[in-house]
Protein backbone atom coordinates (compact mmCIF):
# COMPACT_ATOMS: atom_id res chain seq x y z
CA UNK A 1 0.00 0.00 0.00
CA UNK A 2 2.72 2.45 0.97
CA UNK A 3 4.85 1.35 -1.96
CA UNK A 4 1.91 2.05 -4.23
CA UNK A 5 1.47 5.48 -2.68
CA UNK A 6 5.15 6.31 -3.14
CA UNK A 7 5.20 5.09 -6.75
CA UNK A 8 2.10 7.08 -7.64
CA UNK A 9 3.69 10.17 -6.13
CA UNK A 10 6.86 9.57 -8.14
CA UNK A 11 5.11 9.42 -11.50
CA UNK A 12 2.72 12.25 -10.74
CA UNK A 13 5.71 14.33 -9.66
CA UNK A 14 7.73 13.52 -12.77
CA UNK A 15 4.81 14.31 -15.01
CA UNK A 16 4.03 17.60 -13.24
CA UNK A 17 7.47 19.01 -14.07
CA UNK A 18 7.84 17.19 -17.33
CA UNK A 19 10.13 19.79 -18.97
CA UNK A 20 12.39 19.81 -15.95
CA UNK A 21 12.34 16.04 -15.88
CA UNK A 22 13.38 15.85 -19.52
CA UNK A 23 16.15 18.40 -18.95
CA UNK A 24 17.34 16.37 -15.97
CA UNK A 25 17.31 13.12 -17.96
CA UNK A 26 19.18 14.66 -20.90
CA UNK A 27 21.85 16.27 -18.74
CA UNK A 28 22.26 13.03 -16.85
CA UNK A 29 22.48 11.08 -20.09
CA UNK A 30 25.10 13.38 -21.61
CA UNK A 31 27.29 13.53 -18.52
CA UNK A 32 27.07 9.79 -17.98
CA UNK A 33 27.91 9.15 -21.65
CA UNK A 34 31.00 11.30 -21.26
CA UNK A 35 31.87 9.55 -18.04
CA UNK A 36 31.34 6.10 -19.54
CA UNK A 37 33.33 6.99 -22.64
CA UNK A 38 36.25 8.37 -20.69
CA UNK A 39 36.18 5.37 -18.38
CA UNK A 40 36.27 3.00 -21.35
CA UNK A 41 39.05 5.07 -22.91
CA UNK A 42 40.94 4.80 -19.66
CA UNK A 43 40.61 1.01 -19.50
CA UNK A 44 41.35 0.71 -23.19
CA UNK A 45 44.49 2.79 -22.98
CA UNK A 46 45.62 0.67 -20.06
CA UNK A 47 45.23 -2.42 -22.21
CA UNK A 48 47.04 -0.78 -25.09
CA UNK A 49 49.92 0.24 -22.88
CA UNK A 50 50.32 -3.31 -21.63
CA UNK A 51 50.09 -4.70 -25.13
CA UNK A 52 52.49 -2.25 -26.76
CA UNK A 53 55.01 -1.97 -23.97
CA UNK A 54 55.28 -5.73 -23.95
CA UNK A 55 56.37 -5.61 -27.56
CA UNK A 56 58.82 -2.77 -27.26
CA UNK A 57 61.97 -3.44 -29.25
CA UNK A 58 65.22 -1.60 -29.51
CA UNK A 59 66.22 -1.04 -33.12
CA UNK A 60 69.91 -0.98 -33.79
CA UNK A 61 70.47 0.62 -37.19
CA UNK A 62 73.72 -0.26 -38.85
CA UNK A 63 76.01 1.88 -40.90
CA UNK A 64 76.00 1.22 -44.64
CA UNK A 65 79.72 0.36 -44.69
CA UNK A 66 79.55 -2.34 -42.06
CA UNK A 67 81.58 -5.44 -42.86
CA UNK A 68 80.23 -8.96 -42.58
CA UNK A 69 82.66 -9.66 -39.75
CA UNK A 70 81.50 -6.63 -37.80
CA UNK A 71 77.89 -7.61 -38.32
CA UNK A 72 78.51 -11.11 -37.06
CA UNK A 73 80.42 -9.80 -34.04
CA UNK A 74 77.66 -7.42 -33.18
CA UNK A 75 75.04 -10.15 -33.55
CA UNK A 76 76.96 -12.42 -31.21
CA UNK A 77 77.40 -9.64 -28.70
CA UNK A 78 73.71 -8.83 -28.70
CA UNK A 79 72.69 -12.47 -28.49
CA UNK A 80 74.99 -13.20 -25.58
CA UNK A 81 73.80 -10.19 -23.62
CA UNK A 82 71.86 -11.46 -20.55
CA UNK A 83 69.19 -8.75 -20.95
CA UNK A 84 68.36 -9.81 -24.48
CA UNK A 85 65.69 -12.34 -25.30
CA UNK A 86 65.78 -12.37 -29.07
CA UNK A 87 67.63 -10.68 -31.90
CA UNK A 88 66.15 -10.35 -35.35
CA UNK A 89 68.12 -9.16 -38.30
CA UNK A 90 66.34 -7.07 -40.92
CA UNK A 91 68.17 -6.68 -44.23
CA UNK A 92 67.93 -3.66 -46.49
CA UNK A 93 65.60 -5.59 -48.79
CA UNK A 94 63.31 -6.59 -45.93
CA UNK A 95 63.27 -3.02 -44.66
CA UNK A 96 62.33 -1.82 -48.13
CA UNK A 97 59.52 -4.39 -48.44
CA UNK A 98 58.14 -3.37 -45.08
CA UNK A 99 58.36 0.29 -46.02
CA UNK A 100 56.49 -0.32 -49.26
CA UNK A 101 53.82 -2.21 -47.36
CA UNK A 102 53.45 0.48 -44.72
CA UNK A 103 53.21 3.38 -47.16
CA UNK A 104 51.34 1.65 -49.99
CA UNK A 105 48.85 4.50 -49.93
CA UNK A 106 51.61 6.96 -50.77
CA UNK A 107 53.15 5.66 -54.01
CA UNK A 108 55.09 8.88 -54.60
CA UNK A 109 56.89 8.44 -51.34
CA UNK A 110 57.65 4.80 -52.12
CA UNK A 111 59.00 5.74 -55.55
CA UNK A 112 61.33 8.33 -54.07
CA UNK A 113 63.00 5.73 -51.88
CA UNK A 114 65.25 3.19 -53.50
CA UNK A 115 65.78 -0.35 -52.17
CA UNK A 116 69.23 0.72 -51.03
CA UNK A 117 68.38 3.84 -49.07
CA UNK A 118 66.99 2.12 -45.99
CA UNK A 119 69.48 0.88 -43.40
CA UNK A 120 69.68 -2.69 -42.26
CA UNK A 121 69.05 -3.22 -38.55
CA UNK A 122 68.93 -5.57 -35.61
CA UNK A 123 65.58 -5.69 -33.82
CA UNK A 124 66.34 -6.54 -30.25
CA UNK A 125 63.60 -7.90 -28.00
CA UNK A 126 64.47 -7.56 -24.35
CA UNK A 127 63.57 -9.92 -21.54
CA UNK A 128 62.23 -6.96 -19.59
CA UNK A 129 60.83 -4.38 -22.02
CA UNK A 130 60.94 -1.73 -19.28
CA UNK A 131 64.72 -1.83 -19.44
CA UNK A 132 64.77 -0.63 -23.05
CA UNK A 133 65.92 2.91 -22.26
CA UNK A 134 68.79 1.69 -20.12
CA UNK A 135 69.75 -0.83 -22.75
CA UNK A 136 69.78 1.77 -25.47
CA UNK A 137 71.93 4.13 -23.40
CA UNK A 138 74.39 1.40 -22.56
CA UNK A 139 74.63 0.23 -26.12
CA UNK A 140 75.19 3.72 -27.42
CA UNK A 141 77.94 4.23 -24.90
CA UNK A 142 79.57 0.96 -25.86
CA UNK A 143 79.37 1.92 -29.50
CA UNK A 144 80.97 5.25 -28.77
CA UNK A 145 77.96 7.21 -29.94
CA UNK A 146 77.46 10.52 -28.21
CA UNK A 147 74.12 10.08 -26.44
CA UNK A 148 73.68 13.78 -25.77
CA UNK A 149 73.74 14.44 -29.50
CA UNK A 150 70.80 12.16 -30.31
CA UNK A 151 67.72 14.30 -30.53
CA UNK A 152 65.10 11.81 -29.45
CA UNK A 153 66.66 11.16 -26.08
CA UNK A 154 67.05 14.02 -23.66
CA UNK A 155 67.17 11.99 -20.47
CA UNK A 156 70.27 9.91 -20.76
CA UNK A 157 73.49 11.81 -20.76
CA UNK A 158 76.61 9.74 -20.18
CA UNK A 159 76.45 8.40 -16.61
CA UNK A 160 79.91 9.56 -15.64
CA UNK A 161 79.12 13.17 -16.51
CA UNK A 162 75.77 13.10 -14.80
CA UNK A 163 75.94 12.56 -11.03
CA UNK A 164 72.13 12.22 -10.79
CA UNK A 165 72.04 9.22 -13.08
CA UNK A 166 69.01 7.09 -12.31
CA UNK A 167 69.31 3.58 -10.84
CA UNK A 168 68.08 2.08 -14.09
CA UNK A 169 70.94 3.91 -15.77
CA UNK A 170 73.18 2.09 -13.31
CA UNK A 171 71.90 -1.33 -14.26
CA UNK A 172 72.22 -0.24 -17.84
CA UNK A 173 75.89 0.41 -17.35
CA UNK A 174 76.34 -3.08 -16.00
CA UNK A 175 74.54 -4.48 -19.00
CA UNK A 176 76.79 -2.40 -21.20
CA UNK A 177 79.92 -3.86 -19.75
CA UNK A 178 78.61 -7.36 -20.33
CA UNK A 179 77.46 -6.40 -23.80
CA UNK A 180 80.67 -4.76 -24.76
CA UNK A 181 82.88 -7.31 -23.11
CA UNK A 182 85.94 -5.13 -23.52
CA UNK A 183 86.62 -1.43 -23.77
CA UNK A 184 86.96 -1.40 -27.54
CA UNK A 185 83.95 0.41 -29.07
CA UNK A 186 81.56 -1.69 -31.07
CA UNK A 187 81.80 -0.80 -34.71
CA UNK A 188 79.07 -0.45 -37.29
CA UNK A 189 76.22 1.04 -35.26
CA UNK A 190 74.68 4.14 -36.77
CA UNK A 191 71.78 4.76 -34.42
CA UNK A 192 69.92 3.05 -31.61
CA UNK A 193 66.18 3.72 -31.41
CA UNK A 194 64.11 2.90 -28.37
CA UNK A 195 60.48 2.35 -29.44
CA UNK A 196 59.32 3.03 -25.91
CA UNK A 197 60.19 6.69 -26.34
CA UNK A 198 57.89 6.94 -29.36
CA UNK A 199 55.11 5.12 -27.53
CA UNK A 200 55.43 7.43 -24.56
CA UNK A 201 54.84 10.42 -26.81
CA UNK A 202 51.72 8.82 -28.25
CA UNK A 203 50.40 7.80 -24.88
CA UNK A 204 50.96 11.24 -23.43
CA UNK A 205 48.73 12.65 -26.20
CA UNK A 206 46.09 10.01 -25.49
CA UNK A 207 46.46 10.80 -21.81
CA UNK A 208 45.61 14.45 -22.34
CA UNK A 209 42.57 13.47 -24.43
CA UNK A 210 41.60 11.23 -21.54
CA UNK A 211 41.88 13.97 -18.95
CA UNK A 212 39.92 16.35 -21.17
CA UNK A 213 37.09 13.83 -21.46
CA UNK A 214 37.19 13.35 -17.72
CA UNK A 215 37.08 17.11 -17.04
CA UNK A 216 34.14 17.53 -19.41
CA UNK A 217 32.28 14.67 -17.78
CA UNK A 218 32.90 16.12 -14.31
CA UNK A 219 31.67 19.54 -15.46
CA UNK A 220 28.57 17.94 -16.98
CA UNK A 221 28.15 15.95 -13.80
CA UNK A 222 28.11 19.16 -11.75
CA UNK A 223 25.52 20.64 -14.12
CA UNK A 224 23.41 17.50 -13.75
CA UNK A 225 23.77 17.66 -9.99
CA UNK A 226 22.62 21.29 -9.84
CA UNK A 227 19.73 20.49 -12.13
CA UNK A 228 18.67 17.64 -9.88
CA UNK A 229 18.85 19.93 -6.86
CA UNK A 230 16.78 22.56 -8.66
CA UNK A 231 14.18 20.13 -9.99
CA UNK A 232 13.69 18.63 -6.57
CA UNK A 233 13.26 22.04 -4.99
CA UNK A 234 10.64 22.95 -7.58
CA UNK A 235 8.88 19.65 -6.95
CA UNK A 236 9.03 20.17 -3.19
CA UNK A 237 7.69 23.70 -3.59
CA UNK A 238 4.79 22.54 -5.71
CA UNK A 239 3.95 20.03 -3.01
CA UNK A 240 4.62 22.29 -0.03
CA UNK A 241 1.04 21.96 1.32
CA UNK A 242 1.26 18.19 1.34
CA UNK A 243 4.70 18.37 2.93
CA UNK A 244 3.45 20.75 5.63
CA UNK A 245 0.50 18.49 6.43
CA UNK A 246 2.70 15.40 6.43
CA UNK A 247 5.05 17.00 8.93
CA UNK A 248 2.09 18.08 11.02
CA UNK A 249 0.57 14.64 11.35
CA UNK A 250 3.95 13.03 12.01
CA UNK A 251 4.95 11.41 8.73
CA UNK A 252 8.56 10.31 8.93
CA UNK A 253 11.18 12.24 7.01
CA UNK A 254 11.81 9.12 5.00
CA UNK A 255 8.19 9.00 3.94
CA UNK A 256 8.16 12.67 2.97
CA UNK A 257 11.44 12.56 1.08
CA UNK A 258 11.24 9.18 -0.62
CA UNK A 259 8.96 10.21 -3.51
CA UNK A 260 11.15 13.20 -4.38
CA UNK A 261 14.37 11.25 -4.14
CA UNK A 262 12.92 8.40 -6.17
CA UNK A 263 11.88 10.89 -8.84
CA UNK A 264 15.48 11.99 -9.15
CA UNK A 265 16.77 8.41 -9.08
CA UNK A 266 14.27 7.37 -11.73
CA UNK A 267 15.39 10.22 -13.98
CA UNK A 268 19.02 9.29 -13.36
CA UNK A 269 18.42 5.65 -14.23
CA UNK A 270 16.61 6.63 -17.40
CA UNK A 271 19.52 8.95 -18.18
CA UNK A 272 22.02 6.17 -17.62
CA UNK A 273 20.11 3.81 -19.92
CA UNK A 274 20.19 6.52 -22.61
CA UNK A 275 23.89 7.00 -21.95
CA UNK A 276 24.45 3.27 -22.28
CA UNK A 277 22.58 3.25 -25.60
CA UNK A 278 24.80 6.11 -26.75
CA UNK A 279 27.88 4.10 -25.81
CA UNK A 280 26.52 1.07 -27.68
CA UNK A 281 25.86 3.29 -30.70
CA UNK A 282 29.39 4.64 -30.33
CA UNK A 283 30.81 1.13 -30.48
CA UNK A 284 28.65 0.05 -33.41
CA UNK A 285 29.01 3.16 -35.55
CA UNK A 286 32.42 4.49 -34.54
CA UNK A 287 34.65 1.70 -33.26
CA UNK A 288 33.21 -1.04 -35.50
CA UNK A 289 32.13 1.39 -38.22
CA UNK A 290 33.98 4.41 -39.49
CA UNK A 291 36.99 3.99 -37.20
CA UNK A 292 37.35 0.24 -37.76
CA UNK A 293 40.58 0.82 -39.73
CA UNK A 294 42.14 1.94 -36.48
CA UNK A 295 41.67 -1.53 -35.04
CA UNK A 296 45.19 -2.37 -36.15
CA UNK A 297 46.48 0.34 -33.83
CA UNK A 298 43.86 0.31 -31.10
CA UNK A 299 43.15 -2.84 -29.20
CA UNK A 300 39.57 -3.80 -30.07
CA UNK A 301 36.82 -2.66 -27.70
CA UNK A 302 34.98 -5.69 -26.36
CA UNK A 303 31.22 -5.87 -25.81
CA UNK A 304 31.87 -7.02 -22.28
CA UNK A 305 33.52 -3.73 -21.53
CA UNK A 306 30.63 -1.74 -23.02
CA UNK A 307 28.16 -3.82 -21.01
CA UNK A 308 30.21 -3.24 -17.88
CA UNK A 309 29.50 0.48 -18.26
CA UNK A 310 25.75 0.07 -17.71
CA UNK A 311 25.89 -0.91 -14.02
CA UNK A 312 28.72 1.55 -13.40
CA UNK A 313 27.02 4.62 -14.85
CA UNK A 314 23.63 3.59 -13.45
CA UNK A 315 25.18 3.28 -10.03
CA UNK A 316 27.03 6.59 -10.28
CA UNK A 317 23.99 8.40 -11.69
CA UNK A 318 21.66 6.90 -9.12
CA UNK A 319 23.99 7.65 -6.23
CA UNK A 320 24.66 11.23 -7.30
CA UNK A 321 21.00 12.07 -7.76
CA UNK A 322 19.79 10.32 -4.62
CA UNK A 323 22.43 11.94 -2.43
CA UNK A 324 21.81 15.35 -4.02
CA UNK A 325 18.07 14.87 -3.65
CA UNK A 326 18.32 13.81 -0.05
CA UNK A 327 20.63 16.65 0.95
CA UNK A 328 18.57 19.25 -0.93
CA UNK A 329 15.36 18.06 0.69
CA UNK A 330 16.80 17.95 4.17
CA UNK A 331 17.72 21.60 3.81
CA UNK A 332 14.37 22.39 2.21
CA UNK A 333 12.13 20.51 4.63
CA UNK A 334 13.88 21.84 7.72
CA UNK A 335 12.68 25.37 6.83
CA UNK B 1 1.08 16.21 30.75
CA UNK B 2 2.64 19.45 29.55
CA UNK B 3 5.31 21.33 31.48
CA UNK B 4 7.36 24.36 30.55
CA UNK B 5 10.26 24.98 32.91
CA UNK B 6 11.89 28.42 32.79
CA UNK B 7 11.57 28.51 29.04
CA UNK B 8 13.20 31.41 27.21
CA UNK B 9 12.98 31.76 23.45
CA UNK B 10 14.59 34.59 21.54
CA UNK B 11 14.24 34.64 17.77
CA UNK B 12 17.40 35.46 15.87
CA UNK B 13 17.75 39.22 15.36
CA UNK B 14 14.92 39.97 17.83
CA UNK B 15 15.77 42.58 20.44
CA UNK B 16 13.77 40.99 23.25
CA UNK B 17 12.75 37.38 23.91
CA UNK B 18 9.30 36.29 22.75
CA UNK B 19 9.11 33.99 25.77
CA UNK B 20 10.96 35.09 28.88
CA UNK B 21 11.48 32.56 31.67
CA UNK B 22 8.02 31.01 31.29
CA UNK B 23 7.04 28.16 33.62
CA UNK B 24 3.65 26.51 33.36
CA UNK B 25 2.17 23.09 34.04
CA UNK B 26 -0.91 21.58 32.37
CA UNK B 27 -2.51 18.39 33.64
CA UNK B 28 -4.01 15.57 31.62
CA UNK B 29 -7.55 16.31 30.44
CA UNK B 30 -7.34 20.04 31.04
CA UNK B 31 -8.71 22.67 28.63
CA UNK B 32 -6.43 25.67 28.60
CA UNK B 33 -6.62 29.02 26.81
CA UNK B 34 -3.50 31.01 26.09
CA UNK B 35 -4.53 34.60 25.50
CA UNK B 36 -2.72 37.84 24.92
CA UNK B 37 -2.14 40.51 22.29
CA UNK B 38 -0.47 39.74 18.95
CA UNK B 39 3.23 39.18 19.33
CA UNK B 40 2.92 38.36 23.02
CA UNK B 41 4.53 34.97 22.43
CA UNK B 42 1.51 32.68 22.68
CA UNK B 43 2.01 31.12 19.25
CA UNK B 44 5.63 30.41 20.17
CA UNK B 45 4.30 28.03 22.82
CA UNK B 46 2.56 25.92 20.14
CA UNK B 47 5.76 25.79 18.09
CA UNK B 48 7.75 24.71 21.11
CA UNK B 49 5.25 22.00 21.99
CA UNK B 50 5.38 20.66 18.41
CA UNK B 51 9.17 20.75 18.38
CA UNK B 52 9.09 23.05 15.39
CA UNK B 53 11.69 25.05 17.26
CA UNK B 54 13.77 24.63 20.38
CA UNK B 55 13.98 27.00 23.34
CA UNK B 56 17.20 28.89 24.01
CA UNK B 57 16.94 28.00 27.69
CA UNK B 58 14.70 25.86 29.81
CA UNK B 59 12.87 22.60 29.33
CA UNK B 60 9.72 21.60 27.47
CA UNK B 61 8.17 18.36 28.71
CA UNK B 62 5.26 16.70 26.90
CA UNK B 63 3.92 13.26 27.89
CA UNK B 64 6.83 12.97 30.33
CA UNK B 65 9.26 13.39 27.45
CA UNK B 66 11.82 16.16 27.25
CA UNK B 67 10.88 17.55 23.85
CA UNK B 68 14.17 19.37 23.35
CA UNK B 69 16.07 16.08 23.48
CA UNK B 70 13.99 14.35 20.78
CA UNK B 71 15.97 13.83 17.62
CA UNK B 72 15.43 12.80 14.03
CA UNK B 73 13.09 9.89 13.48
CA UNK B 74 11.54 10.26 16.95
CA UNK B 75 10.25 13.76 16.18
CA UNK B 76 7.73 12.40 13.70
CA UNK B 77 6.68 9.67 16.13
CA UNK B 78 6.30 12.26 18.86
CA UNK B 79 4.09 14.43 16.63
CA UNK B 80 1.69 11.53 16.14
CA UNK B 81 0.69 11.92 19.78
CA UNK B 82 -0.34 15.53 19.19
CA UNK B 83 -3.21 16.78 17.04
CA UNK B 84 -3.07 20.23 15.56
CA UNK B 85 -5.61 22.72 14.25
CA UNK B 86 -4.81 26.09 12.72
CA UNK B 87 -6.56 29.31 11.79
CA UNK B 88 -6.07 28.60 8.06
CA UNK B 89 -7.33 24.96 8.23
CA UNK B 90 -4.36 23.65 6.16
CA UNK B 91 -6.40 21.17 4.14
CA UNK B 92 -5.20 19.73 0.85
CA UNK B 93 -7.37 21.41 -1.82
CA UNK B 94 -7.25 18.51 -4.29
CA UNK B 95 -8.52 15.95 -1.79
CA UNK B 96 -12.01 15.39 -0.43
CA UNK B 97 -12.90 15.65 3.24
CA UNK B 98 -12.55 11.89 3.55
CA UNK B 99 -9.21 11.86 1.74
CA UNK B 100 -7.84 14.71 3.82
CA UNK B 101 -8.54 12.81 7.02
CA UNK B 102 -7.37 9.50 5.52
CA UNK B 103 -4.14 11.19 4.37
CA UNK B 104 -3.16 11.67 8.01
CA UNK B 105 -3.48 7.93 8.53
CA UNK B 106 -1.89 7.01 5.23
CA UNK B 107 1.33 8.95 5.75
CA UNK B 108 1.94 7.36 9.13
CA UNK B 109 1.61 3.92 7.59
CA UNK B 110 -1.92 2.88 8.50
CA UNK B 111 -3.64 0.62 6.01
CA UNK B 112 -6.60 1.60 3.81
CA UNK B 113 -8.76 -0.82 5.78
CA UNK B 114 -8.07 1.10 8.99
CA UNK B 115 -8.93 4.35 7.22
CA UNK B 116 -12.22 2.91 5.90
CA UNK B 117 -13.20 2.00 9.44
CA UNK B 118 -11.99 5.06 11.35
CA UNK B 119 -12.47 8.03 9.00
CA UNK B 120 -16.29 7.87 8.62
CA UNK B 121 -16.54 7.51 12.38
CA UNK B 122 -14.53 10.62 13.12
CA UNK B 123 -16.26 12.62 10.37
CA UNK B 124 -19.57 11.66 11.96
CA UNK B 125 -18.20 12.81 15.32
CA UNK B 126 -17.36 16.29 13.99
CA UNK B 127 -20.78 16.52 12.35
CA UNK B 128 -19.80 16.06 8.72
CA UNK B 129 -21.70 12.83 8.10
CA UNK B 130 -22.83 12.82 4.47
CA UNK B 131 -20.26 15.37 3.32
CA UNK B 132 -17.30 12.99 3.14
CA UNK B 133 -16.79 13.38 -0.59
CA UNK B 134 -16.90 17.15 -0.82
CA UNK B 135 -13.74 19.05 -1.68
CA UNK B 136 -12.61 21.84 0.66
CA UNK B 137 -13.82 24.56 -1.74
CA UNK B 138 -17.29 23.00 -1.62
CA UNK B 139 -17.41 23.35 2.17
CA UNK B 140 -18.00 26.41 4.36
CA UNK B 141 -15.24 27.75 6.60
CA UNK B 142 -16.74 26.09 9.64
CA UNK B 143 -17.05 22.79 7.83
CA UNK B 144 -13.45 23.03 6.63
CA UNK B 145 -12.33 23.57 10.20
CA UNK B 146 -14.33 20.51 11.22
CA UNK B 147 -12.41 18.49 8.65
CA UNK B 148 -9.19 19.85 10.15
CA UNK B 149 -10.35 18.89 13.65
CA UNK B 150 -11.28 15.43 12.38
CA UNK B 151 -7.82 15.06 10.85
CA UNK B 152 -6.17 16.20 14.08
CA UNK B 153 -8.28 13.81 16.15
CA UNK B 154 -8.28 10.74 13.92
CA UNK B 155 -5.10 9.35 15.51
CA UNK B 156 -6.64 9.80 18.97
CA UNK B 157 -3.87 12.08 20.17
CA UNK B 158 -3.29 12.73 23.84
CA UNK B 159 -3.06 16.45 23.20
CA UNK B 160 -4.89 18.72 20.79
CA UNK B 161 -3.20 22.04 20.02
CA UNK B 162 -5.37 24.71 18.44
CA UNK B 163 -3.77 27.91 17.16
CA UNK B 164 -6.56 30.49 16.76
CA UNK B 165 -8.95 27.89 15.33
CA UNK B 166 -11.82 30.37 15.20
CA UNK B 167 -9.80 33.25 13.77
CA UNK B 168 -11.37 32.96 10.32
CA UNK B 169 -14.89 32.08 11.40
CA UNK B 170 -18.00 34.07 12.28
CA UNK B 171 -19.16 34.03 15.95
CA UNK B 172 -21.89 31.40 15.50
CA UNK B 173 -19.61 29.02 13.63
CA UNK B 174 -16.89 29.68 16.18
CA UNK B 175 -19.17 28.52 18.95
CA UNK B 176 -19.92 25.31 17.04
CA UNK B 177 -16.22 24.62 16.70
CA UNK B 178 -15.75 25.29 20.41
CA UNK B 179 -18.51 22.81 21.24
CA UNK B 180 -16.64 20.29 19.12
CA UNK B 181 -13.35 20.95 20.92
CA UNK B 182 -15.19 20.69 24.22
CA UNK B 183 -16.55 17.28 23.21
CA UNK B 184 -13.08 16.13 22.27
CA UNK B 185 -11.81 17.41 25.61
CA UNK B 186 -14.45 15.34 27.38
CA UNK B 187 -13.00 12.18 25.82
CA UNK B 188 -9.92 12.84 27.95
CA UNK B 189 -7.85 14.71 25.40
CA UNK B 190 -5.89 17.65 26.74
CA UNK B 191 -6.77 20.76 24.69
CA UNK B 192 -4.45 23.76 24.48
CA UNK B 193 -5.92 26.66 22.53
CA UNK B 194 -4.30 29.94 21.61
CA UNK B 195 -6.82 32.69 20.91
CA UNK B 196 -7.71 36.33 21.28
CA UNK B 197 -11.44 35.73 20.86
CA UNK B 198 -12.79 37.20 24.12
CA UNK B 199 -16.37 35.96 23.58
CA UNK B 200 -15.29 32.37 23.41
CA UNK B 201 -13.02 32.57 26.42
CA UNK B 202 -15.73 34.21 28.45
CA UNK B 203 -18.34 31.63 27.47
CA UNK B 204 -16.20 28.56 28.08
CA UNK B 205 -15.02 29.55 31.57
CA UNK B 206 -11.93 27.36 31.46
CA UNK B 207 -8.37 27.86 32.64
CA UNK B 208 -6.92 31.03 31.15
CA UNK B 209 -3.22 31.84 30.93
CA UNK B 210 -2.51 35.39 29.80
CA UNK B 211 0.83 36.23 28.25
CA UNK B 212 2.19 39.70 27.70
CA UNK B 213 5.66 40.64 26.52
CA UNK B 214 6.76 37.03 26.76
CA UNK B 215 5.77 36.61 30.41
CA UNK B 216 2.79 34.99 32.11
CA UNK B 217 0.81 37.79 33.73
CA UNK B 218 -2.24 35.78 34.77
CA UNK B 219 -3.08 32.09 35.30
CA UNK B 220 -6.65 31.59 36.40
CA UNK B 221 -8.86 28.50 36.63
CA UNK B 222 -12.34 29.13 35.15
CA UNK B 223 -11.13 32.54 33.96
CA UNK B 224 -12.47 35.18 31.63
CA UNK B 225 -10.75 37.21 28.91
CA UNK B 226 -10.52 40.14 31.32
Amino acid sequence: MRAKYVLTEVFVGLWRNVTMTIAMIITMAVSLTMLGASLMLYLQVGDMKDWYYDKVQVSVFLTSDISDQQRADLKTRLETDPAVQKVFWESKEQAYERFKQQFRDLPDLVKSIGPDSLPESFRVTLKDPNQSTAFKTALEKAAGLDTTATTDDGTAASPSADPSASPSGGTGTTTATTAAGDTKPIAGIKQVVDQKKLLEKIFSIIGSVQSMALIVSVAMGIAALLLVANTIQVAAYSKRREVAVMKLVGASNWFIQAPFVLEAVFAALLGSVLAFLALVAGKVFLMDGSLSDLNQILTPLSWGRVLLMLPIIALIGGLISSITGWVTLRAYIKK
Amino acid sequence: MIRLEHVTKTYPKASRPSLDDVSVSIEKGEFVFFIGPSGSGKSSIIKLLLHEMAPNRGKVVVNNKDVTSIRGWSISKFRRTIGCVFQDFRLLPNRTAYENVAFALEVIGKSKAVARRVVPEVLELVGLGGKEHRYPHELSGGEQQRVAVARAFVNRPLILLADEPTGNLDPDTSIEIMRLLDRINRTGTTVVMVTHDSNIVNQMRRRVIEIEGGRIVRDQARGVYG
